[in-house]
């Protein structure tokens, strides 16, 4: 017989007070501090502030620390954080045209104004061990040349000028805010874009690349990539003008996106966006893959049946938060639907084994 | 603005909001949920020409993500400001609002409100009708969160059962005068008093 | 004694304040050894505002995540208001923000500008200089080659 259980109070407290003493580790080894994280382990931070979807390096640290780097369950600290901000206005919509580049690059053209900077990354290196870093003490210094301090020009709007590249329609429709209102389908671009932009990256990543295997394939070139930090602007009610809140770091991809035209459209380039806080290169280009897959009805494209392109799949499963929630609950005590399982089958077995001895008898008879 | 007038309407807002806006979204809520009750409602003091449950109705509910809609009879820019200052909510139309604050004469007509949709009934507003008095009782009300039935003074007894029979649809009501407040939710049914 | 304030001015000290480090302003602000009396109209608190972009960097607007935001506001003696609203989640930080906003306003101005926002803004461009021009040296020039017959 199996019954519903409650208790284990006691059980739980130990299990935490555990938990806390193995987070910290071996004590003779010096506790990690919250700068140390956010200082050298600043990639993992941006992961989890932008699939948090909050803002704040030293918070994003302390979910990692506490956390034991589980960047999942980091994130969802932060989105339970998250719930207990007072919400206090909406920004003006962030102008990546200005943002200070630390890396800007583009694929698709190699003379682009403003310059191909490679920045801090991870591309040429040899993906080799690096045994040097294993001993304390390195203090590595960048190299310098005179810093250029004029804005960099958008990629994309060079192709504007030749029509050859589909515009951006500018607009100052409220965009849906899934934090919000719950999501309803057909979600719209907007809400979509929110989704992908705090959504797992290694999802997205694995929905864009279906997208470069075939199914859905859309053709997409990094047209650019950028990387840096922008000014937060909102409008204060109490003030009557908007005032700089701060600075965000971004990556921002936009991907130009062969297209041969449609019933509707005329053979020209399409745009994927992506836009992610923090350095998160893969995320972003992965997001732009995955946003241009979604526009396959707006542009008149055929719907192939790929995952890719199916709004209600990909935002419904997105989310790791949501996805871990579900997943991990049923490692939880089930005891009492287990019961009521463990009853059914038995009585299914039951009757098989009558209608079997049922049938034996009456093959004898015959 | 001058700079008087700055400083006043940053004043009067809660002194301790966690603990001012959880006393006061109690007495709403409490309102609320015993329809035609008057419950005390105190902690801000807006600027003159609404009640303080008025204002602290608003400060409570109120947010950037709620539109209220001033009548002609309370708006002006001394309520403006406070409100901007205290809950950072947008000024917007009637037919836009969450939330409409005026005297009854100056909220009508109350069809120029939102109801909600069959989906999402709560997508609907909230009138805020300041009275001078809560004056004679003319109505009977029955329904959720009234045990047999209880009297309330309504300002106009057929448009409020009007917006009643319209339920799971309507407005929802608060009444404000000095620092009580009653409310009337859709939900209740509304008789004359015999 | 209050002075008139145009509000782009405001909007420049306000805004390099939010952006400051917090660390730097404390210090530059004792130095500046000036504590008016003040009374709360907001004490600081901690909040959220959902930051926005738009698609295809020109487009529709779309929420991209919220950033931490902390805000207050004060009143000095003479009534003149100090509002702050700092990225971050610091109250100390907010609310010495709020007091330059403030003093901003009155005849302190001319000094706090030379001891607090100047080196502030100085602090500030040197930092994205810096970044820059270690982005400078990561500038690369790619050339196509011709290879095989054409």
């Amino acid at each position: 017989m199996y019954v519903a259980v409650k208790g284990g109070e006691r059980a739980i407290d130990n299990a935490h007070a555990w938990l806390a003493e193995e987070r910290r580790g071996d004590t003779s080894v010096a506790e990690l501090s919250l700068a140390q994280i956010r200082e050298q382990m600043s990639l993992a931070v941006n992961r989890v502030m932008a699939e948090g979807s909050l803002y704040d390096p030293d918070l994003a640290a302390l979910a990692i620390k506490q956390s034991r780097g589980d960047l999942i369950e980091a994130i969802f600290l932060i989105r339970a954080y998250r719930t207990t901000l007072p919400r206090f206005g909406y920004s003006e919509a962030v102008d990546t045209g200005v943002m200070a580049c630390d890396r800007r690059i583009s694929a698709t053209f190699k003379d682009a104004p403003g310059g191909q900077v490679l920045g801090p990354t991870f591309d040429y290196t040899h993906r080799l061990l690096d045994f040097k870093l294993a001993a304390d003490g390195e203090t590595p210094e960048a190299a310098t040349a005179p810093p250029r301090m004029e804005t960099t020009p958008h990629i994309t709007e060079f192709l504007q000028g030749e029509d050859i590249i589909e515009r951006e329609p500018s607009s100052d429709t409220v965009p849906g805010d899934l934090t919000r209102e719950p999501m309803s389908f057909p979600a719209g671009r907007a809400v979509r874009l929110q989704s992908l932009a705090r959504g797992d990256e290694g999802f997205i990543l694995g929905m864009a690349y279906s997208t470069q295997r075939g199914y859905a394939r859309n053709h997409a070139f990094v047209g650019e990539l950028r990387i840096g930090k922008v000014p937060v602007e909102m409008e204060i009610p109490e003030l009557g003008f908007a005032i700089e809140l701060g600075e965000v770091e971004l990556t921002e991809c936009e991907t130009v996106n062969q297209f041969k035209g449609s019933k509707t459209v005329p053979p020209q380039f399409t745009r994927g966006y992506g836009l992610v806080f923090g350095q998160s290169e893969r995320k972003s280009i992965a997001m732009a893959l995955v946003d241009r897959a979604l526009r396959w009805e707006e542009l008149g494209e055929d719907n192939l049946g790929a995952a890719a392109q199916d709004e209600e799949f990909v935002l419904s499963h997105s989310d790791n938060i949501q996805a871990t929630g579900f997943l991990e609950h049923i490692k939880l005590p089930h005891y009492v639907d287990f019961q009521s399982e463990l009853e059914l089958v038995r009585k299914l077995r039951r009757e098989a084994q009558e209608l079997a001895e049922d049938m034996a008898a009456r093959e004898a008879a015959e | 603005m001058s700079l008087d007038m700055e400083t006043n309407s940053y004043g009067g807002g809660f002194a301790t909001p966690p603990v001012d806006a959880a006393n006061a979204f109690r007495a709403a809520m409490n309102a609320m949920a015993r329809p035609g009750t008057l419950q005390n409602i105190t902690g801000a003091e807006p600027p003159a020409g609404i009640s303080a449950a008025a204002g602290c109705l608003l400060l409570t509910l109120c947010d950037p993500e709620t539109g209220i809609y001033l009548a002609p009879d309370v708006d002006s820019p001394g309520l403006r400001s406070w409100l901007a200052f205290h809950t950072g909510a947008p000024f917007v139309a009637a037919d836009q609002a969450d939330f409409a604050l005026g005297s009854w004469q100056a909220l009508l007509p109350l069809g120029q409100y939102r109801i909600g949709t069959s989906e999402y009934p709560d997508r609907s507003a909230t009138l805020i009708v300041e009275l001078t008095e809560f004056a004679a009782q003319n109505a009977s009300l029955t329904g959720p969160g009234i045990k047999d039935s209880t009297t309330f003074a309504l300002p106009d007894l057929g448009a409020c059962q009007g917006n009643a029979s319209q339920f799971p649809l309507g407005v929802d009501f608060f009444f404000t005068c000095h620092s009580q407040l009653a409310a009337l939710p859709r939900s209740t049914t509304i008789l004359a008093k015999d | 004694m209050k002075t008139k304030i145009s509000a782009p001015a405001r909007k420049a000290w306000m805004s390099l304040l939010a952006q400051a480090d917090e660390a730097e302003l404390s210090r530059l602000w004792q130095a500046f050894d000036h504590s008016p009396d003040y009374s709360w109209l907001r004490p600081p608190e901690a909040g959220g505002v959902m930051v926005r972009g738009r698609m295809g960097g020109s487009g529709a607007p779309f929420n991209l995540g919220e950033m931490t935001v902390t805000r207050c506001a004060l009143t000095l003696t003479d009534g003149t208001v100090g509002h702050a609203y700092v990225q971050g989640r610091s109250k100390p930080k907010a609310e010495i923000a709020a007091k330059v906003d403030a003093l901003m306003q009155t005849e302190a101005a001319q000094n706090l500008r030379q001891a607090v926002l100047e080196p502030l803004q100085q602090v500030q461009q040197a930092r994205k200089e810096a970044r820059a021009a270690k982005a400078a040296a990561t500038k690369v020039e790619f050339f196509t080659m011709v290879r095989g017959e054409d």
